[in-house]
């Protein structure tokens, strides 16, 4: 990013060229990870951009343009959620980082593809196709954030917006190669991001390298009075030099190296872990009781929330209408049968079930509590270290067709992920290597509340001395 | 023949005097054109997301002070999730778990007699938006500016047994709502909404009856009647051996009879939970001590006080206290001329006659308190009778002159001069030999003739009492 800034001011491209290039770049990919190209807002703010560059103005942002997941609401531009409910609904408002982007002189390009309501792993529970890897279009880039990982690794723009429920932006970004950022709760605004789970839902900034998402993160970042939740701050700058590591003490919790971890994944993983090593950080090993009960306490927490945020689709207001209108609550069983794919109906049952009278305390109240121990757990772990790190999926990227008649196999992919999700903490994931079947391999590191810094920085100094990030596909 | 009682739970919603909607920045205002106080957040468009207004917590915390309850510190809200086309988000936000207010209590007096209510929880929580079916047409309109506008609900213990004691409460609680200026207590309009929990058993039990649950009442009246129905069909059921089936009724008062509108199966699981989207509002002390300072004085202190200082009957007192804006007229006035009781009767029977829009439009009359006192000034220092008072009074009113301007104007001093009706008196008495000595002859009831006579001779202008006390010695001497 900084590299497009700097030959802007040489005059070496502008943002206008940039733009009509990779326009003319996404017109001919087979990746599918555009749901909705927005050439002519783009151009014209990259034009916009172009001029104030030309008046000398400085900031990296300005006419860098991004993709942005198309469960985060853009004025004008239509915003599916990838998702036939939502197929034609354009949003009369922008999210709050839209407008933060926006006043940055960012270009937003166009809208991403997702798993449907950001409901899975894999994007291909998308309305509009799957999101194909662009390291092996056979396979997939992840999710739910595909559509912008696969953007980023294939160059289709500079950095993209994601959303992370349980490791949406992080285990793309593994899948893909890139980097990726899921920041601590209430530091992005949630303000016109689709709601999945709200308690867990977070807006990440999805990048080549940890610099560019550093960049893209303070952008976004801030206090909004139109959400409740988030923080009031202060929100300082990022530096955006790397973490001198003499000293820092990185927690290996041993539970995240057990069964189900693939050897070629642990070997890379490890491997970054000694890099961090080299770089003066001490190793220690750290403990996570709870973390064994992750997955069972978020697969009860989102779809809880889910099923309640998802209600208000249901064919009265906006959105599509299917069945007879003279039969309410047939217009709204039909509308909901036919707008929504099988993996967000699956969700909204299952956290129907959690939610329903007689079962409330067995689940709701018990995962909610279960939660409360998970917090508890990384407030102790991190008296014994500083940043946590380990793998950020268990597997490299697989086949497209895999997997798909299987949730339970893939909602444990989801294990190294959906802890920080749990405790609201700041997570990356940063490329470390590849596998045995050539795919990206994802470290992540995760650090205190409100230490985004502290991982991002974390991320540079080791991007500073490896070269994974500068491999493309 | 058995003896039943009556077990009565009542629960209100009041929307609160809030310039915005609880959630959102929309205006708050009943009687605007459809859907012009909406934006995505009150129409639940995807993405937005609800934010608190605090002074429908410190409108709470009055009403829990008022009713003597204990106030949460740790304040969740909670969705109640349900399908409906004027819920706009699919699920309506509330309290669940810990309501803002509760273990209060209001006190009524039914005939005479004081009774407790327990009120069991206030909670916060959104109106819904309003379906309007076209007549004519198979279609359905939702006008959605009053999704979102603040309400306060008010649950009570079972604790009245009667229609009157379900009636005394509720205009009791409205009052209360109406001085603490927090709902304008409008049944019509919607901003005062009463439903009721009854059933019957036998007298004594100490086990309750199934209860069935009404709704629509949107008068005193109707809840009256609608609760008298329901306690009649649950006698009548069990009388006859029956079992009173567990439901909601709606009220009917064109047909004056309760129809159902659903059964405990079609019941819903609204499936709470506590809402991600809002943080807990904590309120401490300092909070609930700022919102005491602003209560004002309550109408049943009112009222005590107004016996006390006053030495009014309870009646008086009832009446002057149906509003903050009458009892502060009244009070002024007393501050002005030291005679409660006449002031009170004045303002019962002459000022409450010309208040169209009720009790709390005395802020319109143009008879203010010093003008009133002025009147009644005019009465008692004998210048005008009190018949062409109210004659006067009735001009202040359409002019909003001064009584002194007005006696003057129209020449309607009363004739007090002694002098002048002592020759008056004298020439009646030698015009009228025949009754002058019936009179002396014992028939002193006479006296009101010879009173009407000096009237007519003052052409209606003789202070009637001086004429008869001058009439009497010059009769009797």
């Amino acid at each position: 990013m900084l590299d497009t800034a700097r030959r802007y001011r040489e005059g070496k491209t502008s943002p206008t060229q940039e733009v009509e290039a990779l326009i003319e770049r996404i017109g001919k990919d087979t990746l599918n990870a555009f749901v909705t190209l927005d050439r002519q807002g783009a151009l014209t703010s990259a034009a916009r951009a172009g001029i104030a560059i030309g008046q000398g103005n400085d900031d990296p942002l300005m006419g860098i343009p991004i993709a942005v997941k198309d469960n985060i609401c853009t004025q004008g531009i239509r915003t599916t959620c990838s998702s036939d409910i939502l197929k034609r609904f354009i949003p009369t408002y922008d999210a709050h980082v839209i407008e933060r982007l926006k006043a940055r002189g960012a270009v937003i390009l166009g809208k991403t593809n997702l798993d449907e309501f950001a409901m899975g792993s894999t994007t291909t529970t998308s309305a509009f196709g799957p999101t194909r890897n662009p390291w092996d279009e056979t396979r997939t880039p992840g999710g739910s954030s595909g559509g912008s990982a696969a953007a980023v690794a294939a160059g289709l723009c500079t950095a993209a917006l994601g959303s992370d429920t349980g490791g949406s932006v992080r285990q793309p970004a593994s899948f893909c190669g890139i980097t990726g950022l899921k920041p601590t709760y209430g530091t992005v605004s949630r303000y016109g991001l689709v709601a999945f789970a709200s308690s867990l839902d977070q807006i990440g900034p999805m990048g080549r390298t940890a610099r560019d998402v550093a960049m893209v993160y303070d952008a976004v970042k801030g206090h909004d009075r139109r959400d409740s939740t988030s923080v009031p701050g202060p929100y300082p700058a990022t530096e955006l030099s790397g973490l001198d590591l003499r000293g820092v003490r990185i927690g290996v919790p041993g539970v995240f190296f057990t069964q189900g971890l693939a050897h070629d994944v642990e070997r890379e993983v490890r491997q970054g872990i000694e890099r961090f090593r080299d770089l003066g950080a001490a190793i220690v090993e750290v403990d996570l009781a709870h973390i064994r009960y992750g997955i069972a306490v978020y697969y009860l927490i989102a779809p809880a929330e889910a099923s309640s945020n998802l209600a208000r689709y249901d064919g009265v207001r906006y959105g599509e209408r299917f069945g007879d209108e003279k039969d309410l609550f047939a217009m709204y069983s039909e509308t909901r049968a036919r707008g929504f794919g099988s993996e967000v109906k699956r969700r909204i049952m299952l956290g129907t079930y959690a939610l329903s009278a007689g079962y409330y305390d067995a689940y709701y109240r018990k995962a909610s509590q279960v939660r409360t121990l998970i917090v508890e757990d990384f407030r102790k772990a991190f008296t014994r270290c500083d940043i946590i790190a380990g793998p950020t999926v268990p597997i490299t990227a697989f086949g497209l067709a895999e997997k798909v008649d299987d949730p339970l196999s893939l909602y444990l992919l989801d294990i190294y992920t959906i802890p920080a999700n749990l405790a609201g903490l700041p997570a990356i994931s940063i490329p470390c290597g590849f596998g045995d079947d050539g795919m990206p391999v994802g470290l992540q590191l995760m650090a205190p509340a409100f230490q985004d810094d502290v991982i991002l920085r974390a991320g540079i100094a080791f991007q500073d001395s490896t070269h994974f990030h500068e491999v493309r596909p | 023949m058995r003896e039943y009682e009556a077990v009565i739970g009542l629960e209100v919603h009041a929307q609160l005097l809030t310039r915005s909607k609880i959630f959102c920045g929309c205006s708050a205002a009943f009687g605007m054109a459809p859907n012009t106080n909406t934006c995505p957040v009150c129409m639940g468009m995807p993405g937005i997301l609800p934010v608190l207004n605090r002074v429908v917590v410190d409108h709470g915390i009055k009403l829990g002070l008022a009713l003597d309850c204990a106030i949460e510190r740790n304040n969740v809200f909670a969705r109640k999730n349900y399908f409906y086309p004027d819920l706009p988000k699919g699920y309506q936000i509330t309290q669940y778990e810990s309501p803002l207010c509760s273990g209060g209590h209001l006190d009524i007096g039914v005939s005479g007699a004081q009774k407790r209510i327990g009120i069991r929880r206030v909670h916060m929580e959104e109106d819904a938006g309003k379906n309007i079916h076209d007549e004519r047409r198979p279609y359905s309109y939702i006008d959605f500016n009053r999704a979102g506008v603040p309400l306060l609900e008010i649950v009570t213990e079972p604790d009245m047994s009667t229609p009157d004691e379900a009636a005394a409460y509720l205009k009791e609680l409205r009052l209360i709502l109406v001085y603490l200026g927090i709902c304008d207590g409008n049944m019509e309009e919607g901003s005062f909404r009463c439903d009721a929990n009854v059933s019957v058993r036998e007298k004594g039990s100490g086990r309750l009856g199934t209860r069935t649950e009404l709704k629509n009442m949107n008068s005193f009246r109707n809840v009256q009647r609608a609760l008298e129905f329901e306690i009649e069909r649950h006698t009548r059921l069990l009388d006859a051996g029956l079992k009173v089936e567990l439901q909601t009724l709606l009220w009917n008062p064109a047909r004056g009879e309760t129809q159902s509108m659903r059964s405990k199966e079609e019941s819903h699981d609204y499936r709470y939970f506590p809402d991600p989207d809002l943080i807990p509002v904590r309120v401490d002390d300092v909070w609930i001590a700022r919102v005491r300072e602003t209560l004002p004085e309550l109408p049943a202190a009112k009222r005590r006080r107004f016996a006390l200082q006053y030495d009014l009957p309870a009646h008086d007192c009832d009446v002057l206290c149906q509003s903050r804006a009458l009892a502060d007229y009244f009070e002024r006035c007393a501050e002005l001329l030291p005679a409660p009781k006449d002031i009170s009767n004045w303002i019962m029977t002459e000022v409450l006659r010309v208040l169209k829009g009720g009790h709390d439009d005395i802020g319109s009359l143009p008879v203010t308190p010093e003008r009133l006192i002025g009147l009644l000034r005019l009465m008692q220092g004998g210048t005008l009778s009190g018949l062409k008072a109210k004659e006067v009074f009735d001009e202040m009113v359409a002019t909003g002159h001064d009584a002194e301007a007005i006696v003057e104007e129209r020449g309607l001093e009363q004739l007090s001069d002694e002098e002048e009706l002592r020759r008056l008196a004298r020439e009646v008495v030698e015009a009228k030999p025949r009754e002058t000595a019936l009179y002396r002859g014992g028939k002193t009831q006479l006296l009101g003739f010879f009173v009407g006579e000096v009237m007519k001779a003052s052409r209606g202008k003789a202070n009637p009492k001086l004429a008869g006390t001058i009439i009497r010695e010059m009769l009797e001497s």
